[in-house]
């Protein structure tokens, strides 16, 4: 990196205004030529703003774009891609039925005679070009019949192959696995490494340490920081992201989990909140037994495709089981049925919450009436007053931020709109939560405000079943960690056992044997 | 993704040729169990029926692809009639040109409200078919008045033919073949399949997808004006009360050829599979004898609730193996 460089992209005061809110106010940022800047904040800050200005999917009410030493304005995301500016989104911005050589190769097919594509050739360009990144397939298969890890590269492929002299990279870790984020390293330094300027942003600081050269701090719309990351400290960066005392982080410590864990003899005598045997689906899950009881935290530990988030849907009944039963509080459970599940005490947070959680046209009050319209209503006719009553209760116990509960849930930040999910699932009086990535995705003091909720639920009684890719927060959090690989359990850890190394080792134990 | 690429191909291979193989299994069958089935005559009989239907199926698959639905085809179909009757007594050229200027003008209107309005195409459409067959009425005296073709030369576009089949089937044929190259292997045909998979991803890869979608909505309405207009020129008139219902047995066609209702996956080569069942299975229930064609659209209504039950489970394999 040559500092000495002008600037590939600059922006110069930039504002964007929507209705009632300013996400972008007079922001500052110039890259340059070969270095990967790091573009934090927390939900709210304005970074997707920032990087739609740049693509040119928002135009800018203020200020100037400078690309290449002259102003412009792109009009649509194309102009922007054709003058050099690709984005890598967070969910994967391809055509998943269409095939990898397709889809990398769209819009720039070579042509044969009368101008017909050449599928040969697109075929063999296309197995050369993702040789590059390490990827070996069969490039006529369906995008969608790959893992996450082959489709990013895909698409970083794609970006790099049309020239792009930028490349912005939103969360592109989020749903790799570790070995497959190592590739994805070595790829962006041999971008940098040709003078390709690329924009990282991404919620796990240890990614950004690893691979950034520079870092841009936005809050609330306007730049807090920027400058060198090495030289800024880890603490101090969480606090320029969230406005607040260094002092006050460091006490905080990275997580909000605060309780001792808790031991299995203490829950002698009682009956699991719920219990959860052989599990089977084919190919997905392989006879998982679960149990939770009430006040415990039990984590869900394991690699992506483990089987976790498929263990959290066999439970409540949203993934048609082959084999296995379930019992809640003592009661068996009619598998594959969400209505019997909800209605025994059964919430489950899902992983995905846009696709599979709020319904975002809706308002406020009504994704967190939704699940719990049943105890509501009396002979089907849903009472106002009671719906006002429990909406409100929740609104102010989660800090929920909207404009009033008819906004639609939509408007808010993804932290909001994940409480508002687990308002939905509390108000139905749940024994039982299994909550899915609960802080993939959300700023660092939502996660926080989310993480210390769990603890004082568990307090309260309820038990938990918490899965996530965030070590530290399962170790943290959980009273209990169950390990799983390809769709079995492989090892349980409680008490002092918990420790993010006794994970990786279960993890990597049992890889070794099942290899063998 | 733990399962084997093997059964992922196998569902592939059923979703994209499912159709043509239950074709050539019906073909065999219904040669063995009737003699007058497997003659040259009965094979030309429903190629010449099928290639209308196929015409317009050709132009609803890129549509389909694409994410929308055409409903508007049936009555474009009729109204090209109409005035290709109309238009002959000018000549062979308005005859064609006429139609088809009108039919294009109007699946241009439909592609511009759908693409720039962002307007639902089921509602759009509807729009069309209430539209169109209303205009059709009232240039034809509420129905009454039937133009009779008056130029021989565009008769014999309908009925004239080669080898003992008409025109329209060699036409249907080579719009066929253009298609297929027009969808696998042009920008315009992977911009069709990329709007359908993923809209805001295309648009993301820098696809126009406002104007892949208005040339998918001119082409439907193209297609149904032709359709209507050779079907004019075989019957040597614009008959008034055809096509009523036609738009659904499209859609029909085209799904039981392995193009999936929600878009991003298809082809041309399922759709003629798909037309031409349907008239195989109205072919086989005309030899039953005592059956009546209502018992025709029982069993097409049967097989098109069969081919989506099995697209679910092939595409279930498809994702999980």
């Amino acid at each position: 990196m040559s500092q000495s460089a002008a600037p590939v992209l600059e922006a110069r005061r930039i504002s964007k205004r929507f209705p009632g809110v300013v996400a972008l106010d007079g922001v500052s940022l110039a890259l340059l030529p070969g270095e990967v800047h790091a573009l934090v904040g927390e939900n709210g800050a304005g970074k997707s703003t920032l990087i739609k200005v740049f693509t040119g999917v928002h135009r800018p009410d203020g200020g100037d774009l400078i690309y290449n030493g002259s102003p412009v304005a792109f009009g649509t995301p194309l102009d922007a891609q054709r003058a050099g500016i690709s984005t890598i989104y967070q969910e994967v911005n391809l055509v998943p039925m269409m095939s990898v050589a397709r889809n990398l190769m769209l819009g720039r097919e070579p042509r044969g005679r009368l101008g017909v594509i050449d599928t040969a050739r697109m075929y063999g360009e296309a197995e050369r070009i993702l040789a590059g990144y390490g990827v070996v397939t069969d490039v006529r298969r369906p995008l969608r019949t790959f893992g996450m890890g082959v489709q990013q590269m895909v698409a970083l492929a794609r970006a790099v192959a049309i020239d792009a002299r930028v490349v912005i990279m939103d969360e592109p870790t989020s749903s790799l696995e570790p070995r497959e984020v190592e590739t994805l390293f070595s790829v962006i330094r041999r971008l940098r490494d040709d003078g390709i300027a690329v924009v990282y942003v991404s919620h796990r600081l240890d990614e950004l340490y690893e691979v950034c050269d520079r870092v841009t701090v936005l809050r609330d719309g306007r730049v807090a920081h920027t400058g060198p990351l090495a030289e800024l400290e880890r603490l101090k960066l969480i606090a320029l992201m969230l406005g607040r005392d260094l002092d006050e982080v460091r006490t905080g410590g990275l997580t909000r989990f605060s309780r001792d864990r808790r031991h299995a003899r203490e829950r002698d005598g009682a009956q699991p909140a719920v219990r959860a045997e052989g599990l089977t689906r084919r190919q997905v899950l392989r006879g998982v037994d679960v149990s939770v009881w009430p006040g415990e935290v039990v984590g869900l530990g394991g690699l992506l495709g483990a089987g976790r988030s498929e263990t959290a849907k066999g439970i409540v009944g949203a993934l048609p089981l082959d084999a296995g039963r379930v019992v809640v509080a003592g009661l068996p459970l009619r598998t594959g049925s969400t209505t019997a599940a909800i209605r025994a005490g059964v919430g489950l947070l899902p992983e995905d919450r846009k696709a599979e959680g709020i319904i975002p046209a809706l308002s406020v009050r009504e994704n967190i009436a939704l699940a719990a319209l049943p105890s509501l209503s009396r002979a089907g006719v849903v009472s106002d007053a009671k719906i006002d009553k429990v909406v409100e209760v929740f609104m102010r116990r989660l800090r929920i931020k909207a404009a009033s509960p008819h906004q639609p849930v939509q408007e808010l930040s993804g932290g909001n709109q994940q409480k508002v999910l687990l308002a939905r699932w509390l108000a139905i009086r749940p024994k039982i939560l299994l909550l899915d990535e609960p802080t993939r995705g959300i700023d660092v003091g939502a996660k926080a405000e989310v993480q210390a909720l769990v603890d004082e639920l568990a307090e309260e009684g309820l038990g938990v079943l918490l899965i996530s890719s965030d070590l530290e927060e399962l170790v943290e959090g959980a009273d209990r960690i169950l390990v799983l690989r390809e769709g079995a359990v492989v090892g349980e850890l409680s008490g002092d056992d918990v420790t993010e190394d006794t994970i990786m080792t279960s993890i990597a134990e049992r890889g070794a044997e099942s290899d063998g | 993704m733990t399962g084997s690429p093997g059964r992922e191909q196998v569902s592939r291979v059923l979703q994209q040729h499912g159709a043509l193989m239950v074709l050539a299994a019906l073909v065999i069958v219904g040669s063995v169990a009737f003699d007058s089935f497997a003659t040259a005559g009965n094979a030309a009989s429903v190629l010449v029926s099928s290639s209308f239907t196929a015409i317009i199926a050709i132009g609803m698959t890129f549509v389909i692809i694409s994410g929308g639905i055409d409903l508007s085809v049936g009555s474009l179909f009729v109204f090209g009639g109409v005035l290709a009757a109309y238009g002959s007594q000018y000549g062979l050229f308005v005859a064609l040109a006429l139609p088809l200027a009108a039919c294009g003008l109007v699946g241009l209107l439909q592609g511009l409200l759908i693409a720039r309005t962002g307007m639902a195409p089921f509602i759009v459409t509807l729009a069309g078919l209430l539209g169109v067959r209303g205009l059709m009425l009232a240039i034809s005296d509420e129905g009454a008045t039937t133009y009779l073709v008056k130029d021989s030369a565009f008769a014999r576009l309908g009925q004239g033919g080669l080898f003992g089949l008409t025109w329209p089937v060699y036409i249907t044929a080579l719009l066929a073949v253009v298609a297929m190259v027009l969808l696998q292997r042009t920008a315009f045909g992977q911009n069709v399949y990329a709007v359908g998979g993923n809209e805001p991803g295309a648009a993301l890869m820098g696809v126009p997808v406002a104007r892949t979608k208005v040339y998918v909505y001119l082409m439907s309405g193209l297609l149904a004006g032709l359709a209507g207009v050779l079907n004019a020129a075989r019957l040597s008139s614009g008959v008034t009360i055809l096509g009523i219902g036609l738009e659904l047995d499209v859609i029909a066609a085209v799904v039981i050829g392995g193009t999936l209702l929600t878009g991003g996956a298809g082809g041309i080569t399922g759709t003629i599979a798909g037309v031409l069942l349907l008239g195989v299975i109205q072919s086989l229930i005309n030899q039953v004898g005592n059956l009546t064609s209502a018992f025709q659209q029982v069993v097409s209504g049967l097989f098109l609730a069969l081919v989506v039950v099995a697209q679910r489970l092939l595409g279930r394999a498809q994702r999980l193996g």
